[in-house]
């Protein structure tokens, strides 16, 4: 037995205490039985998993940690301590992956939307989340979200009604705080957006922790029909926290989704997006930008199911790496047999502001039909010279020409983004907090 | 203003060059002229602190300065201003952005008060006429999709900005049309003031019929090989490099 197979059978005392002082119903506690078996089967990825290759999280398998069984105390003081972005708009705020009612707030939604917590929705109302739960985030091969899914407790549900347009963004506020063990926090967030609806979802994950904590989250979206859903996952954890991320989507025809993954900071950072194009037409966007610093890994895996004709896909990822930081990119598009007309583009580009930073992309394409258009690209550089000594002979500093050049690497990422205070805060951050000396060799 | 004294400077193990003596006194204009490989945009990029290019030996004396001493953005904040024979293209960077940036950095260097976005503006529009210079340009990214004659204009319009007390142009003609071509030396010759010195690098005599030079230098095999007046611009135009290189060194002015 190997020392990651003893990592999660760590778990079985924990999820059967759990689901017995957790009842739900049936098929849901069923489903929660079969993730925690999946879990307990798998264990957690090693390496010799073709889509783990270069992700080695053996220091989350390691670590024994512990769900909260109660939401520790938390004020607004220690959430406004985060610096998340401001929106002015309902918000529903999560501590180690707990709805926390006093911090949130759902005023000024327009009527045929609604916000609620997983907790109440499956005491009140589990039919509406039944059907969807596990539907797109699979159990059967993946470790994560079968962990997530079998301590199935809470996390943010937002349902748009058919035709309605929701201006102000919804932000979900997922924060990890530190207590005496390793904290697991698995929150999850689930999107119906019916036809023809319009929706903007944050969801915001950080924390604020000397020992590491995990943040398995998982988030399922249903765009309906016609409709139109902006999400965007801003991570900032704590520097010795670990952050595994699902995003999961489902498009309707003529629909048009985009997701926006922007990975500040982390140990180590997985965001894995994937989309099934499930109607003609629909048009599905993939960011990502991503800054790695001291010995920070962050990995993007990403997979654009192409199984309806007409549907374009567009996926940009960019990433700024100092230090020993390393990235991994791995994209995958399938354009199934009857997906005539697809139109996919993939990129990844990155700037590696140190010698010892690295990044690692893999495109994979599976393409099935044969009247198709699908291009992929990398590329990796450092800042150019002569733009440097350009703007140095303007009269700019060294370091204000690097970060010039650096937040310009960024532009056509950040201009992506519609929800201003989320890009307003990146501009700042790529301007004041990236490392301006000759690349940092080690983190703060 | 300008002293350079037995200035060799290599790039890698290319010496290229060879002990340069040259004086530029404040308001001066002097053209440097020279074949292809001669130096000339070598010395341009060792006064600018161009990385790459080593001095092996001799003195830049700037206004008392050691020239050679100063990063780029510090000569750049004493007033000296290359105008680049490649103006580098960078997507990203907002075109108005870099010079107000710039222009701050060197007015609080000289101790006065930085420009308020209003201020800037009123600035900008003036310089921007003075190079019939396009509004849209100010809010591109620099130099990005820009012509070759816009490019070159840029370059002035930034001069004219940064109000540099020694301008270097090197082959800002190179490429333009002649109505660019007047246009551009339309607006140097606007900068022109006793105060301002220029050095105009250049392969051919055209540029020197709108831009006058005080002095002419012919610079051969990394060394100032003949200095004249604006008419040995006239005389290189008729006979030709070859012609320099047969005549005997002679010291600078």
């Amino acid at each position: 037995m190997t020392q990651i197979a003893t990592g999660a059978k760590s778990y079985a005392a924990q999820f059967a205490a759990f689901a017995q002082s957790t009842p739900l119903p049936s098929a849901l506690a069923s489903l929660r039985d079969d993730a925690f078996n999946c879990f307990d089967r798998l264990g957690f990825p090693t390496t010799r998993l073709e889509e783990w290759r270069f992700s080695n999280v053996t220091p989350i398998a390691d670590t024994p940690f512990v769900a909260s069984v109660t939401a520790p105390s938390y004020g607004q003081a220690a959430l406004d301590a985060l610096h998340l972005p401001e929106l002015d708009g309902p918000r529903l705020v999560f501590v180690n992956g707990l709805f926390i009612p006093t911090l949130s707030s759902t005023e000024g939604l327009p009527p045929g939307v609604r916000t609620r917590s997983l907790s109440e929705v499956l005491v009140n109302d589990p039919e509406t989340v039944q059907p969807h739960l596990g539907r797109l985030a699979r159990i059967e091969n993946h470790a994560f979200t079968a962990l997530n899914t079998a301590f199935l407790r809470d996390g943010g549900v937002i349902e748009v009604a058919e035709g309605v347009v929701v201006d102000a963004p919804i932000h979900l506020q997922f924060v990890t705080t530190g207590s005496d063990g390793p904290v697991l926090s698995q929150p999850r967030a689930l999107v119906l957006a019916a036809d023809n609806s319009q929706v903007r979802v944050v969801e915001s994950h950080a924390g604020e922790s000397e020992t590491p904590y995990l943040n398995n989250a998982l988030t399922e979206v249903v765009v309906g029909d016609g409709a139109v859903v902006d999400h965007y996952a801003v991570v900032r954890e704590a520097d010795t926290a670990f952050r595994i991320g699902g995003l999961f989507a489902s498009l309707g025809r003529a629909s048009n989704f985009s997701s926006h993954a922007i990975t500040l900071s982390g140990a180590i950072v997985r965001h894995e997006a994937g989309v099934v194009m499930n109607g003609e037409g629909g048009v599905c966007t993939l960011n990502g930008l991503y800054l790695g610093h001291g010995r920070q890994l962050v990995d993007n895996q990403t997979t654009i199911d192409h199984a309806q004709p007409h549907c374009d896909s567009h996926e940009l990822y960019k990433g700024i790496l100092d230090g020993r930081s390393r990235a991994v990119f791995n994209g995958k598009i399938i354009v199934r047999l009857d997906a005539q007309k697809t139109d996919a583009k993939q990129s990844n580009k990155a700037l590696l502001l140190s010698e010892q930073a690295q990044v690692t992309t893999k495109p994979q394409l599976e393409i099935f039909a044969d009247d198709v258009k699908c291009t992929h690209g990398a590329t990796v550089g450092q800042l150019d010279e002569e733009s440097l000594f350009y703007l140095r002979s303007r009269a700019l500093s060294e370091a204000q020409a690097r970060q010039l050049l650096i937040h310009a690497f960024a532009a056509d990422l950040l201009s992506h983004i519609k929800v201003d205070a989320v890009r307003h805060q990146l501009d700042t951050l790529l301007t004041e907090r990236l490392p301006v000396g000759a690349g940092e060799t080690d983190h703060h | 203003m300008l002293e350079i004294r037995d200035l060799h400077a290599a790039a890698g193990d290319r010496q290229i060059l060879n002990g340069i003596n040259l004086t530029v006194n404040a308001g001066e204009v002097h053209a440097i002229m020279g074949p292809n490989g001669s130096g000339k945009s070598t010395l341009a990029g060792v006064l600018a602190g161009r990385d790459g290019l080593e001095v092996t030996a001799g003195t830049v004396t700037y206004k008392g300065l050691d020239l050679l001493d100063l990063e780029p953005e510090e000569r750049a904040r004493e007033g000296v201003f290359l105008a680049f024979q490649y103006p580098v293209e960078i997507p990203g960077v907002n075109n108005a952005y870099l010079l107000k940036a710039g222009l701050n950095e060197v007015r609080k260097h000289r101790g006065e008060p930085e420009l308020d976005a209003m201020d800037f503006m009123t600035l900008i529009r003036a310089r921007m006429k003075l190079l019939e210079m396009d509004d849209t340009l100010l809010s591109r990214p620099v130099n990005e999709g820009f012509s070759g004659g816009e490019k070159k204009r840029n370059e002035i319009f930034q001069m004219a900005v940064l109000e540099p007390t020694l301008a270097i142009l090197d082959e800002t003609d190179s490429g333009l049309d002649i109505d660019a071509l007047k246009t551009v030396a339309g607006g140097v010759n606007a900068l022109r003031d006793p105060a301002r010195s220029l050095v105009v690098v250049t392969h051919y005599q055209r540029l020197l019929n709108y831009i006058v030079p005080d002095f002419v230098h012919v610079l051969s095999g990394g060394r100032i090989v003949k200095s004249g007046g604006k008419e040995l611009a006239l005389e290189l135009e008729e006979k030709g490099y070859g012609w320099t290189e047969t005549e005997p060194a002679a010291a600078s002015a």
